[in-house]
C-alpha cells in the first residue's frame, strides 16, 4: 500500500511543480497573434498565388490586419478574390475599402502569323525566356509576342492560352484573376493588367515596339509605328506617345473609339463592342487581312 | 615530354579549320559602314558626331560612355549619314553610327607605313603612357569577349601580376584569323606582347598554341629566342595539345602556369596571369607604335558550303553580307549564321550585321548540321559532368534553372559556367542544357546584383 501512496505523492508533486512552471512561462514568454489575422486569412481564396505581392494569403491576412491598426486599407487588394472578398475584409476589420476597379491581363501584340512574316527558325530551348535571351526570335520584331507560352505556364487559373492559328495568347476574361503572374512571367513586358471595363469592353494599343516607324513597318503589318494621329484624335487625352509608341492611359479612355478609326495600322484594338457599331472598323480588318491571305497565297501559287 | 593542357574537362569536336593556309585578303571597302556604340562589355560609347560631320579613318566617333567602356573610331572616310539604330550581333535594334563612305582618306597622325617599329628606338616609352594609349585607342579583347585592355592591365591593388599570357590556342572549329595573323604578322605580336609586359609591369611572358599549328610554333619559338635573347624579358612558346575551350582564360592559365583561377569574382590577375589575345597583342601594337587606333582586324569568313572561304582583314563597321558575297554568297538552302564559331558564336538573323571589335568569325553552317536534334530524356549518363571544364554539374544546373531553384542554383555555382558549350555538344540526349544554364546564371546574377545593390 505504501509503495503505491509514495508513487502517487512523488509523482503528483512533481506533475504540480511542472504545471506551475509551465503556466507561468506560457504567461511570461506568451506570443499575441491577433485573432483577426486567422478570420481574414479565411476570407481570402487562399490560392497563394502571390497577386498581392505577399508571400501567399496569410502574408496578406497580416498585412491587412496591420493596415488596419495604422488606419488604411491603401495599396492592399487581392486581385483573385476581387472587391468582394476585400469588402468582406473591410466589413470584418471595420474599414472603408476604395472600390478599386476589376481588372485583366491584356496582350498587347497582335503579330500574327500572317500579320508579321517568319524570317528565321528557332530551335533552341522552346520558352520565351530562352528565346528573348538568344536574340530578337523567329520575326523581324524584336519586342513582339515569341509565342513560347511562358505566360500560359505562369497561370494558376488557366485563364491564358496560346491560340493555335495564331500563335499569341490569349485571355479568358472570366477566368482571370488579374494577379499579374502572367505579367511577371513574360521576358518582353507585352502584357499588361488593364481596367476590364464595362461588359469587358476594352480599348488599347495591341503593339510594343518602340522601333521607328519604317522598322516598325517592316517587321510586322500591324505595328504601331508612333505617328501620333491617335494622341491628337483622342479627346480626352488618355493617348501619349513616347519612344515611338502609343500608349492608352485605361484611366482616362472613355472607350469613344476615335483612335481605332484613325490608327493606319490598325494597331489599336477595340473588344467585346456590339457588332453594330464597330462593324465598320472590325469588319474591314478582318476582310482586309483576309483579302491579304488570299493574295499571298494566290502569289504563292503562281511562283510554284 | 607530355604536352600541357588544362586539367579538367574538355571535348574534341572536329576542327574544320578550312582556311588555315588561305593567305589574308585585304576586304574592300563597303558602300555604307555601320558603328554600333556597344560594341565592348561595360557602358555603349557616346556619339561626338552628328549627322553631315564628315570624317577620315581614324576619326573619334564616340568617346568611352564610362570607365568600363572603350571609345570608337571610323574605319572609313565620309559622312555620318545618320545615327539611327540597327541589328547588331545582339539580334536587336541598337543604337548605331552610320558612315556614307568616300573616298579612302586616313588621319595624318597614323604611322601607315609597313616598318617594324621597335621598342628599342622609342626610350622615352613609360608603362603609364601605354596603358594611355592602349586605353584611347579604344583597344578592347579581339577573342570575341570584348573586354577594354587598358583595364586588364591595370589590375585591382589586392592582385599582382607576375605575367602575361598571350593566346594564341584558338581552340573553336572553323575559325583562322589568329593563325593567319601569327603567320603572317608574328614580329608585330611579339613587339605588342613586349609592349604589354611593360604595361603590366612584368617581364615573363607566355605564349600559348595549341598543336594542331605547328607551323606557328616553330615561328614563333625561332622569333621569340632570336628577340628575347639577352634581354630582361623571359618569353616562353608553350605547346598545348588541342582540346575545347582551352582558348577559355581560366583553362588556359591553368594549361599555361598551372594555376587555378577561383570561382568569380576572381579573375586570372588574382593568380597572377593577365590573358591577350594574339589579335590583342597585335592591335597594341598598331596603338602604340604606329598611333593607329582600333579599326580594322582579322576575320575569318568561313562554312563548308561557301565557295571561297577566307581570311580578311577588314575594317570594322562593314556588313557581313559584303564578306559573304567575297566568299561566293550565300549557299543554297537553310543556314545557320553565326557571329564567331559553331561552339561560342551567336545566331543571326541578319546579314546587314556588321563586322565588330569581337567578330572573329562569320561562320556559315548549313542544312542538317545546323538543325538541332529532338531532346530527348536525361539517361543519368553524367557526360556532361565529364567534359565541363569548370567542374561543374551541368544536369543539375539545366535541371535547377528549369525549375527555378535560383538558391540553390547559385549554391551549385551556376557563375562560375563560362558558357562554353561543351555539355551541351556531348549529351547523348541532345537536352538543351546550355540553353537553361544560360537563363539561370542570367537570373542569378541578376539576383546577386541587386541583392549587393541593397546593401
Amino acid at each position: 500500500m505504501n509503495f503505491i501512496l509514495i508513487a502517487v505523492i512523488v509523482l503528483g508533486t512533481i506533475g504540480l511543480i511542472a504545471a506551475i512552471v509551465l503556466f507561468a512561462a506560457s504567461k511570461k514568454f506568451a506570443v499575441y497573434e491577433d485573432p483577426r489575422i486567422a478570420q481574414v486569412g479565411e476570407l481570402l481564396p487562399g490560392a497563394n498565388c502571390g497577386g498581392c505581392g505577399f508571400p501567399g494569403c496569410s502574408g496578406m491576412a497580416d498585412a491587412l490586419v496591420k493596415g488596419a491598426d495604422a488606419g488604411s486599407l491603401d495599396g492592399l487588394m487581392c486581385p483573385v478574390g476581387g472587391a468582394e472578398t476585400m469588402g468582406k475584409v473591410a466589413d470584418l476589420l471595420g474599414m472603408a475599402i476604395a472600390n478599386t476597379e476589376p481588372m485583366v491581363a491584356v496582350v498587347r501584340c497582335n503579330g500574327t502569323c500572317e500579320h508579321r512574316a517568319k524570317i528565321a527558325e528557332y530551335a533552341g530551348l522552346r520558352t520565351c525566356a530562352a528565346m528573348h535571351a538568344c536574340g530578337a526570335g523567329e520575326t523581324a520584331c524584336g519586342f513582339g509576342c515569341l509565342g513560347c507560352g511562358d505566360c500560359v505556364a505562369a497561370c494558376q487559373f488557366g485563364a491564358i492560352s496560346i491560340n493555335p492559328a495564331t500563335g499569341i495568347p490569349e485571355v479568358d476574361d472570366e477566368k482571370c484573376t488579374s494577379c499579374g503572374a502572367c505579367v511577371k512571367a513574360c521576358p518582353r513586358n507585352i502584357i499588361e493588367l488593364r481596367k476590364k471595363g464595362p461588359k469587358n469592353r476594352r480599348v488599347f494599343v495591341s503593339c510594343v515596339n518602340k522601333d521607328k516607324g519604317p522598322a516598325a513597318m517592316k517587321a510586322c503589318a500591324v505595328s504601331c509605328i508612333g505617328c501620333g494621329k491617335c494622341e491628337k484624335e483622342c479627346p480626352f487625352g488618355a493617348i501619349t506617345v513616347e519612344n515611338n509608341l502609343a500608349y492608352i492611359d485605361h484611366q482616362k479612355c472613355r472607350l469613344c473609339r476615335k483612335c481605332v478609326a484613325v490608327c493606319p495600322k490598325k494597331a489599336i484594338v477595340a473588344v467585346n463592342f456590339p457588332v453594330s457599331k464597330a462593324s465598320t472598323t472590325s469588319m474591314s480588318s478582318t476582310t482586309s487581312s483576309s483579302s491579304e491571305t488570299s493574295e499571298t497565297s494566290e502569289r504563292k501559287e503562281e511562283q510554284a | 615530354m607530355k604536352i600541357k593542357t588544362f586539367s579538367m574537362g574538355g571535348i574534341h569536336p572536329e576542327e574544320n579549320k578550312l582556311t588555315h593556309e588561305v593567305p589574308t585578303i585585304v576586304a574592300e571597302l563597303p558602300k555604307q559602314a555601320i558603328f554600333p556604340l556597344s560594341q565592348h562589355i561595360g557602358a555603349p560609347a557616346k556619339p561626338v558626331v552628328a549627322k553631315g560631320d564628315k570624317v577620315k579613318v581614324g576619326t573619334l566617333i564616340a568617346e568611352a560612355g564610362g570607365f568600363v567602356s572603350a571609345p570608337i573610331f571610323s574605319s572609313v572616310s565620309g559622312t555620318v549619314f545618320k545615327i539611327d539604330t540597327a541589328i547588331d550581333a545582339t539580334g536587336y535594334r541598337k543604337p548605331v553610327i552610320i558612315i556614307n563612305v568616300e573616298g579612302d582618306e586616313w588621319e595624318e597622325s597614323i604611322d601607315r607605313s609597313n616598318k617594324l617599329e621597335l621598342v628599342e628606338n622609342h626610350p622615352d616609352l613609360t608603362p603609364e603612357e601605354i596603358v594611355n594609349r592602349i586605353k584611347n585607342a579604344g583597344v578592347v579583347g579581339m577573342g570575341g569577349a570584348c573586354f577594354p585592355t587598358f583595364i586588364k592591365l591595370t589590375p585591382p591593388p589586392t592582385a599582382k601580376a607576375e605575367c602575361v599570357i598571350i593566346n594564341a590556342v584558338e581552340c573553336e572549329p572553323y575559325i583562322t584569323a589568329d593563325y593567319r595573323l601569327m603567320m603572317e604578322r608574328s614580329d608585330e605580336i611579339l613587339v605588342g606582347l613586349e609592349l604589354l609586359m611593360m604595361g603590366a609591369k612584368v617581364t615573363k611572358g607566355y605564349i600559348g598554341i595549341e598543336t594542331n599549328k605547328p607551323a606557328a610554333i616553330e615561328l614563333l619559338t625561332e622569333k621569340c629566342a632570336k628577340k628575347f635573347s639577352g634581354t630582361k624579358y623571359q618569353v616562353e612558346v608553350v605547346p598545348l595539345k588541342q582540346r575545347y575551350p582551352q582558348g577559355g582564360e581560366k583553362q588556359l592559365v591553368d594549361a599555361v602556369i598551372q594555376r587555378q583561377v577561383p570561382a568569380p569574382p576572381a579573375i586570372p590577375v588574382n593568380v597572377g596571369a593577365i590573358v591577350q589575345n594574339v589579335g590583342t597583342a597585335f592591335a597594341v601594337y598598331e596603338a602604340v607604335m604606329k598611333n593607329k587606333p582600333l579599326f580594322e582586324r582579322y576575320t575569318t569568313v568561313t562554312g563548308k558550303k561557301l565557295t571561297n572561304p577566307g581570311n580578311f582583314q577588314v575594317r570594322m563597321g562593314t556588313p557581313m553580307k559584303n564578306l559573304i558575297d567575297a566568299c561566293g554568297g550565300m549557299p543554297e538552302g537553310d543556314n545557320k549564321l553565326l557571329a564567331g564559331g559553331p561552339m561560342m558564336g551567336k545566331a543571326l538573323t541578319s546579314t546587314e550585321v556588321p563586322i565588330c571589335k569581337g567578330t572573329n568569325s562569320v561562320t556559315i553552317i548549313s542544312d542538317d548540321e545546323a538543325r538541332r536534334k529532338e531532346p530527348q530524356p536525361c539517361i543519368r549518363c553524367a557526360k556532361c559532368v565529364g567534359v565541363c571544364p569548370m567542374g561543374l554539374e551541368p544536369y543539375l544546373l539545366a535541371k535547377l534553372s528549369e525549375v527555378k531553384n535560383w538558391e540553390r542554383a547559385e549554391s551549385e555555382d551556376i557563375t562560375s559556367c563560362i558558357e562554353c558549350g561543351s555539355c551541351h555538344y556531348t549529351c547523348p540526349a541532345y537536352r538543351p542544357l546550355l540553353d537553361n544554364i544560360r537563363l539561370g546564371k542570367a537570373t542569378v546574377m541578376g539576383i546577386i546584383r541587386s541583392r549587393a545593390a541593397k546593401k
